[in-house]
């Protein structure tokens, strides 16, 4: 292929028809304070994990919210549980009990 | 001589049911120990010491209740009067029936029913200083004392700041049921041998002919018929609280003896549960000390979770997941707890079931080659998001000229112990084996921490071959070989003892030491062992952030009531979790230190390239 310096992005449009709702209502419900998520970032900047590998709770959470879940059930295992991320976030976001949620859901709904 | 009447027929039934309850779970509890803590047991109950001390222990805590006593005096005698009182009814009561009875051994009724049998007159002058006489009077004062007890306990139920208990335990059907029987058995008793003593003229005390003699008076009947109907109902309330026994609370008074005797031979609870932890959960009283000591009760208004509950559902092997999993871990239920249960590690357990099934993947750390050293330094997580800790520690490891090793200086891997307060302790255990990898590959003498939380799993679940000191503990040391010297900049300052540095690792005094040599270090309403959580906890997992803050902000009211220049901690935690709330200035132990090191602001001046070198 020619390069033509710069490429064209993959198709990141989402149908939410299509996406699984079930995981965010069960989050939601085990962690309400998911909702005030504003998807600044701050928890993945400060992540422990994140230092060593690629590890997003950030785009996990953004994920599971539109409702495709598939490419997260490996990523949440990185998780180290340290806290930073909780004690960053400037919405009080729960999010060591958000992880835990989302592995919960996970696991409930396979 | 066999005196036997149907009306003991309630008691004696519940008091075979009782006794039959008890050794079944006595069997239970030491057959399923784990086999080294049998021998444990077998060993101490060989050793003279162990069991006196244990004997010890039983009669100044079961009967006495000294802890109660140092908590509040009228709690204390409440709890007393009812303990030691029964206890000795019983041992006098079996005592005074031999005399009658005129055998060594006679039905255990007889000594409870003695007044009904027994009512011979003592007339003559000298008949009232004979033995019988004596007895009559003891056991009229022993049931006085143990009434005052139950007055008390009435007194309790509306004025229960008086006994020390802002608020008390919300008790179950199965309690209640066993508190109203047990607050029948004595006036039952009372009036029974009243009216037993009044009609015959005889056989009472000082209490029990009078009453009687007066009843008898004001009362004109059937005194017999009457009398007989009071023994059927001390009897029935016997029997209706022996059985109820081992489904209430009141089962903690056989398993506390047990509880004691283990302790005493050296038995500890397990990491996953044994038979000590239910034996734990069976000798807890129910008295609701822990909730008073709960902050999320008496900061955040969350009075359902605390350890008596938590406790109690377990027993009844039913725990909502909400109580497991709101708690801070604090240890200040524990240190308050009277009986001395190790509740957090219960609730730990609780976690674990819960959260063991959760998988994790580490498999991208990967261990680099961290180079050797005499110290090697581990700020933790937490310290990286308070990097002033760190720079200061630098600092003070550079003036103290200190060969060390800053080995999670790009980025900690998480000691583990935030993982095992969420209940997934095979998760952590990967990350324990890389940092002690990690640590080991340093061959350094001393790993000094700034971090309480890791400073605790450092020291519990490592097994490093090395010495372990937090920095406050590190620092002290170098103050007192002479390698660092500091200048007190006489500022007001006040300590938080962090929850894992002070309950959790039992280092109080280091950190004072420190900061009287380098400050004005002001007294606290509430510290050392009965320090308060920042509320950052990390084991509080499902709490919303509101709750939390709440509990900081109670916090900071007393730390901070006798207007301090300065707030000190030794934990990043508790810093960032106090700097949030705080007017007042918040800092770690090591930035003080770093700062009282004298010449260090004007070498910074003096020397551009070494002031370089000391920010880095």
């Amino acid at each position: 292929m020619i390069d033509f310096g710069y490429t064209i992005t993959k198709d990141r449009q989402l149908d939410y028809d299509r996406g699984d709702m079930r995981y965010y209502r069960l989050v939601q419900s085990l962690e309400p304070s998911v909702d005030v998520c504003m998807e600044c970032g701050s928890c993945t900047a400060t992540c422990s994990a994140g230092q060593f590998t690629e590890f997003n709770i950030r785009k996990a959470h953004t994920l599971i919210r539109r409702g495709n879940t598939e490419s997260i059930k490996a990523e949440l295992r990185k998780c180290m549980f340290c806290g930073k991320c909780q004690l960053v976030c400037p919405r009080g976001v729960n999010l060591r009990n958000l992880i835990l949620a989302m592995n919960r859901a996970i696991e409930l709904l396979g | 001589m066999i005196k036997f009447n149907l009306f003991v027929l309630p008691f004696s039934l519940g008091l075979i049911y009782v006794v039959y309850s008890i050794v079944i779970h006595y069997y239970r509890w030491i057959k399923s120990l784990p086999a080294v803590d049998k021998v444990k047991l077998a060993n101490g109950l060989r050793t003279p010491s162990k069991v006196l001390a244990s004997l010890k222990e039983i009669f100044l805590e079961g009967l006495i209740h000294r802890k109660l006593w140092k908590r509040n005096p009228l709690l204390g005698y409440m709890h007393m009067s009812f303990a030691l009182g029964w206890f000795l009814l019983i041992v006098m009561g079996n005592l005074e029936s031999r005399i009658y009875h005129g055998a060594y051994i006679n039905a255990p009724y007889y000594p409870i029913f003695l007044k009904f049998f027994i009512h011979d007159r003592l007339v003559l002058f000298f008949e009232i200083f004979t033995v019988p006489a004596f007895f009559r009077f003891i056991m009229d004062f022993l049931l006085l004392f143990v009434l005052s007890g139950l007055g008390l306990a009435l007194i309790k139920r509306k004025q229960s700041q008086w006994f020390g208990l802002k608020r008390t335990t919300n008790h179950s059907f199965f309690d209640r049921v066993a508190l109203s029987c047990l607050w029948m058995i004595f006036p039952l008793r009372l009036l029974a041998e009243s009216y037993t003593a009044g009609y015959f003229g005889g056989g009472g005390g000082f209490l029990t002919q009078n009453l009687g003699n007066l009843l008898i008076k004001i009362s004109p009947g059937p005194a017999e018929s009457i009398a007989y109907i009071f023994w059927w109902s001390y009897s029935l309330a016997l029997g209706l609280f022996f059985i109820m026994m081992p489904y209430s609370r009141y089962m903690h008074i056989p398993s506390e003896l047990l509880l004691i005797i283990f302790r005493h031979c050296g038995i500890q609870p397990k990491k996953w549960g044994s038979s000590f932890s239910d034996l734990e959960l069976h000798s807890c009283s129910r008295c609701g000390v822990c909730i008073d000591a709960c902050q999320l009760n008496f900061a955040a208004g969350i009075s359902d979770i605390q350890a008596i509950y938590l406790i109690r559902g377990q027993r009844d092997q039913y725990v909502p997941e909400n109580i497991a999993m709101t708690c801070m871990l604090c240890g200040r239920c524990q240190e308050a707890c009277p009986v001395g249960i190790k509740v957090d590690l219960l609730r730990l357990i609780k976690r674990r079931e819960i959260g063991s099934g959760q998988v994790s993947d580490f498999s991208y750390l990967t261990q680099s080659y961290p180079g050797f050293a005499e110290v090697v330094y581990f700020a933790g997580c937490m310290s990286h998001l308070t990097p002033s800790i760190h720079i200061a520690m630098e600092g003070i490891f550079r003036e103290a000229g200190v060969d060390y090793l800053f080995v999670d200086r790009g980025g900690s891997t998480c000691c583990g112990r935030p993982l095992m307060l969420a209940g997934k302790d095979k998760q952590s255990n990967e990350l324990i084996e890389f940092n002690k990898t990690l640590i080991r590959q340093t061959r350094a003498r001393l790993l000094v921490t700034s971090c309480p939380i890791c400073y605790k799993v450092f020291r519990e679940e490592y097994n490093l071959p090395i010495r372990i000191q937090h920095h406050s503990q590190y620092i002290l040391e170098l103050v007192r070989e002479g390698k660092i010297a500091l200048q007190s900049q006489h500022r007001k300052v006040v300590y938080h003892d962090p929850c894992d540095l002070g309950r959790g690792g039992n280092v109080y005094d280091a950190p004072r030491e420190l900061l009287r040599k380098i400050s004005d270090l002001m007294p606290v309403e509430k510290e050392c062992a009965d320090a308060l959580c920042c509320g950052g906890s990390l084991g509080l997992m499902n709490t919303t952030l509101q709750k939390k803050d709440e509990v900081t902000r109670n916090a900071l009211q007393f730390l901070l009531a006798g207007n301090p220049d300065i707030l000190v901690t030794a934990c990043p935690l508790c810093k960032k979790t106090f700097v949030k709330h705080s007017k007042t200035e918040v800092r770690d132990i090591a930035e003080l230190v770093h700062d009282a090191i004298p010449g260090r602001q004007i070498r910074k001046i003096m020397d551009p390239q070494k002031a370089e070198a000391a920010i880095p």
